[in-house]
């Protein structure tokens, strides 16, 4: 706990100054709300206008679980098969970044069309944006798995499940959490993103309502509000990192003292 | 009985000729170093002993089976320390056990103990030092089931000091637990303390340029390092590298 505050102060003083600035800036050119509120109003609008607007946080929270779980999980079997099966690398690697060729924003209005206005467009949006960071991370953890490790194991004699389970899935772990932390802000981005599209609550719906009704201290909660979720999100995946893996050396020590090559 | 037979082996990268005809065998229970400047290739006939890599041409039997190509057969500890860092001291012996079927948990937590490693069970590699390590890499090996060793220049990165602990210890646990062990190193005085035999491996393209009987009784001690007999050996041993390094194009 002392550790994050020790770590965390430098980033804190940062955020508050700027906002002091904002707010100095805002009373000293007299800037209209409408154009953009202070942050004390955006900050007293946040907590007066909780009981509004908390269902559609309560929403988004939801969409964002479901869809980081459902889009992981096909990162990490799209990794896991591509790895496995070679003949799938070399045919499928290319159409994997193809995929994150396509604007979202065009993608999503198709989808909308083909699969209504129910959870699966969003899913799908939310898997789109989320499996392609787990999956690219994991493949490049497999591949750089320890060299002398893999001739160990070999040579005594290992299957290839035997490889993948002891050696290769364990190595790639802190690959795979890199992703996962890219992964768990953009999902928060994708949901909000799905729920442009139509929906009756969410971050997105409030957004839009508060944007066309030109409310922009609405549209600055609604922003603060996805800022603080993706960070929570990326603290999650943090703290489960550090709960998953407990072997590698703290920073003072360094891991491999006696390594050399041949 | 011959235990190990490497024959008429030889390996090309490409263009690069790496091992040019080698024969060697060893006995069951024998202690043999090979003996080889670096990068004559004695990694890569241990590759092929482990039977990860296949020769451009000859064979090697283990017990009259030829095992080329054939992993498991052996065991071995490569010239890094190689635990898996995820793994706490004692699942990494474990290891060798875990992938050939059952483990004996008692006897790895006697062996650490014996090693000096009691209370460390559960620690991670990144908490030892590397002589820790290489203790470590080698019960591994020693509680494989496979009844022939490999070891790969284990010492080579550790102190004058920790190496002749070391190398004490190796020969203890040796002669108690009687398995072959092939040894590879580039220090001549390691490779004369430790062995019953030593073969030297000439420059790339390697080939077996001779080989010593070491006559000296065990268990050896220390002194023997200073001995006059032992400063013979050495010095033959050191002029045959030494002329077949000569005669190499370089
Ligand atoms: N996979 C490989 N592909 C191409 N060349 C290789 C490969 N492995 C080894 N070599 C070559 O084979 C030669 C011998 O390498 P090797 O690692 O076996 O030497 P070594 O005797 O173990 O040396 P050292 O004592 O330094 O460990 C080197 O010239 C190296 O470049
Ligand atoms: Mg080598």
């Amino acid at each position: 706990m002392r550790k994050w505050i020790e770590l965390g102060w430098r980033p804190l003083l940062v955020i508050t100054l700027l906002f002091i600035v904002w707010e100095v800036c805002i009373s000293f050119f007299d800037v209209p709300d409408w154009l953009l509120p202070a942050p004390s109003q955006i900050f007293g609008l946040m907590i007066s206008d909780w009981t509004n607007y908390s269902h559609h946080v309560f929403s988004t929270v939801e969409l964002v679980l479901i869809g980081f779980v459902i889009g992981s999980s096909v990162g990490v079997i799209v990794a896991i098969s591509l790895h496995l099966v070679p003949f799938l690398k070399q045919s499928m690697y290319p159409l994997l970044i193809l995929s994150q060729n396509i604007p979202v924003i065009v993608l999503a209005p198709l989808l909308v069309i083909w699969f209504g206005f129910g959870i699966l467009p969003k899913i799908i949006v939310i898997t789109l944006v989320c499996f392609f960071p787990i999956a690219i991370a994991l493949l490049d953890g497999f591949r750089r798995t320890d060299r002398d490790l893999m001739h160990y194991m070999k040579m005594a004699g290992a299957t290839k499940k035997q490889i993948f389970w002891k050696l290769e899935w364990p190595h790639a772990l802190p690959s795979l959490f890199s992703g996962l932390k890219i992964s768990a802000t953009y999902s928060v981005m994708g949901a909000v993103i799905s729920e442009w599209l139509g929906a009756s609550e969410g971050i997105g719906v409030y957004m839009t309502l508060a944007s066309s009704s030109f409310r922009t201290d609405r549209v600055f909660v609604a922003i603060f509000i996805i800022v603080a979720l993706s960070l929570l999100f990326f603290l999650l995946i943090m703290w489960l990192e550090k709960m998953t893996i407990r072997w590698q050396a703290s920073e003072e020590g360094d891991s491999h003292g006696t390594s050399r090559n041949s | 009985m011959e235990h190990l037979e490497i024959r008429d082996i030889q390996k090309s990268f490409g263009s690069n000729r790496v091992l040019d005809g080698v024969n060697f065998s060893t006995e069951k229970g024998e202690f043999v170093s090979l003996l080889g400047p670096s990068g004559s290739g004695k990694s890569t006939l241990f590759r092929m002993i482990g039977g990860i890599s296949s020769p451009s041409s000859g064979d090697v039997l283990l017990e009259g089976n030829s095992i080329k190509n054939h992993p498991g057969s052996v065991s071995y500890t490569p010239q890094t320390p190689s635990l898996m860092p995820w793994r706490s001291i004692l699942d990494n012996v474990l290891l060798g056990q875990e992938i050939s079927g059952k483990k004996d948990e008692e006897m790895a937590a006697q062996m650490l103990e014996r090693a000096g490693l009691s209370g460390f069970e559960q620690a991670y590699p990144h908490e030892l030092s590397g002589g820790m390590k290489q203790r470590v890499s080698f019960i591994r090996s020693i509680l494989s089931p496979q009844p022939l060793i490999l070891l790969d220049e284990p010492f080579s990165a550790l102190d004058e000091f920790t190496r002749t602990d070391m190398q004490k210890w190796l020969l203890s646990m040796w002669s108690e637990h009687q398995r072959s062990i092939l040894f590879v190193t580039h220090n001549i005085e390691e490779a004369i303390f430790l062995s019953d035999r030593v073969i030297v491996l000439s420059q790339r393209p390697a080939k077996v340029i001779k080989e010593f009987e070491i006559p000296f009784e065990r268990p050896r001690k220390e002194e023997i390092l200073l001995s006059e007999e032992f400063l013979y050996m050495k010095k033959d041993i050191y002029q045959e590298m030494r002329s077949s390094h000569a005669s190499a194009n370089y």
